[in-house]
């Protein structure tokens, strides 16, 4: 079989795209993972509310400044949102048992899931781009679309971001230490239900600007959250449980593999990144780079 | 069997709840059947994963995929290499069980999350075969109308069906709980370092445990089928495994009976609370968070406690397992 090199690039360039966004959206969760030891179901859902909140706002503000508005608000909001579900309901079961902390956010997703069909709807619903990102661009003779460079930039930028944040602020630093070692963090004199807050609200945050970054390429719908939240899973697990770059290799396996799958085997595609997880868990299982757990 | 196996008050409890459950077709309308019917399958879905999570300490976070391949391996045993339905009803299970090796295989080199998450990933490689291979699966379409003999067509006779497969998958459950090797599994749930110094082979009673499990995954696959006569990848996708998983945590998953109440819940809660309101996983959600925050050990967990205060061994493991994970 012959192909076209330019197909193969643009194929590249969409998959990298993608992971982007896998990649914002599973920074959060791995985040939250590494912080609370929770993986949290409701994080899929999170990301769902960040679409539906990005459309209403571009509604609301025709043009190109309801897309930067939604961009900057759709986070906040799902922020927002996990800020009032974590200190009423959830800072309370720290001290359970660690499935019980599983089965909060199960519920979570259950009520956001029909909190969001109750405000929403479930119609398909779209998001258009501003018109400064229509229109291809050509990278290397691939064409793609304008949006698909600004996920490109926007991705590496959270990265960096993260990284900073982790590594050169005080509360970064904090945040890192409970993920190794919580007692003694709080042994210290910190007051850890907070740095537990803090962490989970910046990993939903993170979860919404990926869901409002997601909303121009794809249909907003109900579902959606089921969809992604299994690959955030097993993407977080490939890269290593709670370390930022192995969510950016596990992002990066997921959504080029699923790209070159469509290339080479348009009906299998979703059968690929898959098979991509289980030979990756079976030779390394704790992942490819190093887990805090 | 032992006679310690059996004890006699239960005996009569449980013998009035079967001419309870043998009579209440005849007067129930048939939606009320058909529901109970439902209730069956799933309970005995619920009380297959607990055999591996509460009583084996197992993170089986994918134990859908084992319900969804004996489903559809009967649909397709019956409707493209057009077996007769008796021996694709003894295959199937048998198809699962070999799926809960293969995949069990893999997993129980790992433990805790870890082993979740293989789970999850090769469970929904399966998942995802079956959502595209069109020509074998008919992809996310399903197949519908199996057809089944006339023998168990109408919705009473599958209840019966349903009810006497349900009944036996219990007791065989029940006699496996209190054998040998139920007990080992759980004391590997609640010290697997130490039994590995006793010199138990740990992952090959995790291994055994997940393929026993997985047959009667299957079983109630099989069922599935018999009732509603479709499949659809929606049976092997992981969000059912939560459910169920949940379901075990709901009823109480330390004791051998929650599963059922907690399917019984869940069930009802779609069926009847669905009438009034779409909504329903909404109330399902809060009545999670509720759970959470008052019964912790689930509604069966809870009654035993009651009931039984001198017995609280079962609840005292507990703690164990969240202390190795």
């Amino acid at each position: 079989m012959a192909f076209d090199l330019s197909a193969i690039g643009s194929q590249f360039f969409v998959g990298l795209s993608r992971s982007m966004i896998l990649f914002i959206v599973c920074s959060g969760l791995s985040f939250v993972l590494g912080v609370l030891r929770v993986p949290n179901i409701a994080h899929g859902s999170l990301y769902m509310i960040g679409a539906f909140a990005a459309y209403t706002i571009t509604k609301l503000f025709p043009g190109p400044e309801g897309f930067w508005l939604a961009l900057v608000l759709s986070p906040l909001i799902v922020a927002l949102v996990s800020f009032v579900a974590e200190r009423v309901l959830f800072c309370h079961l720290y001290q359970r048992e660690h499935l019980m902390l599983l089965l909060f956010t199960f519920a979570l997703m259950l009520i956001l899931g029909d909190l969001v069909k109750m405000i929403w709807g479930a119609e398909y619903r779209s998001v258009m781009a501003p018109d400064s990102f229509s229109g291809p661009v050509t990278i290397f003779g691939a064409s793609i679309p304008r949006y698909n460079v600004f996920l490109l930039i926007i991705g590496p930028l959270v990265a960096i971001g993260l990284w900073l944040f982790t590594n050169k602020t005080k509360i970064g630093k904090i945040a890192r230490a409970a993920a190794v070692d919580r007692e003694m963090v709080g042994a210290v004199g910190i007051n850890v239900s907070w740095v537990f807050a803090f962490a989970f609200v910046l990993g939903c945050f993170l979860a919404g600007l990926g869901g409002a970054l997601v909303a121009p390429t794809v249909s907003i719908t109900l579902g959606m959250d089921h969809n992604l939240i299994i690959e955030a899973f097993l993407i977080v697990t490939i890269g290593g449980l709670g370390n930022m770059w192995g969510a950016m290799v596990g992002s990066l396996i997921f959504g080029l593999t699923q790209s070159f799958g469509v290339l080479f085997w348009p009906q299998y595609a979703i059968v690929f990144p898959y098979t991509a997880v289980v030979i990756i868990l079976i030779w390394r299982p704790k992942g490819l780079l190093k887990s805090v757990w | 069997m032992r006679k310690s196996t059996f004890k006699a008050p239960s005996m009569w409890l449980c013998l009035s709840l079967l001419l309870l459950f043998l009579f209440l077709p005849a007067v129930l309308q048939r939606f009320y059947t058909y529901i109970l019917a439902v209730i069956f399958v799933t309970s005995l879905l619920a009380m297959s994963l607990n055999m591996v999570v509460g009583h084996g300490g197992l993170f089986q976070f994918h134990h859908g995929v084992f319900y969804g391949v004996g489903a559809y391996a009967f649909a397709l045993m019956i409707t493209k290499a057009g077996f007769p339905m008796w021996l694709a009803f003894i295959a199937s299970p048998l198809v699962a069980a070999a799926t809960g090796f293969l995949i069990g295989w893999f997993c129980v080199r790992l433990t805790s999350l870890y082993f979740g998450m293989l789970q999850i990933s090769l469970g929904s490689l399966i998942w995802a075969l079956a959502f595209r291979w069109y020509s074998l699966t008919n992809g996310d379409d399903g197949i519908h109308g199996i057809p089944v003999p006339d023998v168990i067509s109408s919705t009473t006779s599958s209840y019966y069906f349903i009810f006497l497969f349900f009944v036996l998958g219990i007791l065989v459950m029940y006699v496996i709980h209190m054998s040998p090797f139920g007990t080992t599994m759980q004391a590997i749930r609640d010290n697997p370092a130490r039994c590995s110094a006793i010199g138990i082979n740990v992952r090959r009673h995790q291994l055994l445990a997940i393929v026993i499990a997985a047959f009667f995954a299957g079983v109630a696959g099989v069922l599935f089928v018999v009732l509603e006569r479709s499949v659809f990848p929606d049976l092997l996708f992981w969000v059912l495994s939560l459910e169920i998983f949940i379901m075990c945590l709901l009823g109480g998953w330390f004791t051998f009976l929650g599963p059922v109440v907690g399917a019984a819940i869940t069930v009802s809660l779609r069926t009847f609370v669905g009438v009034y309101t779409e909504y329903w996983t909404f109330i399902l959600g809060i009545l999670l968070i509720l759970l959470i925050f008052f019964l912790p050990e689930g509604v069966m967990g809870f009654f035993t406690r009651k009931f039984r205060k001198g017995r609280g061994q079962e609840a005292a493991s507990a703690r164990g397992l969240h202390a190795e994970s």
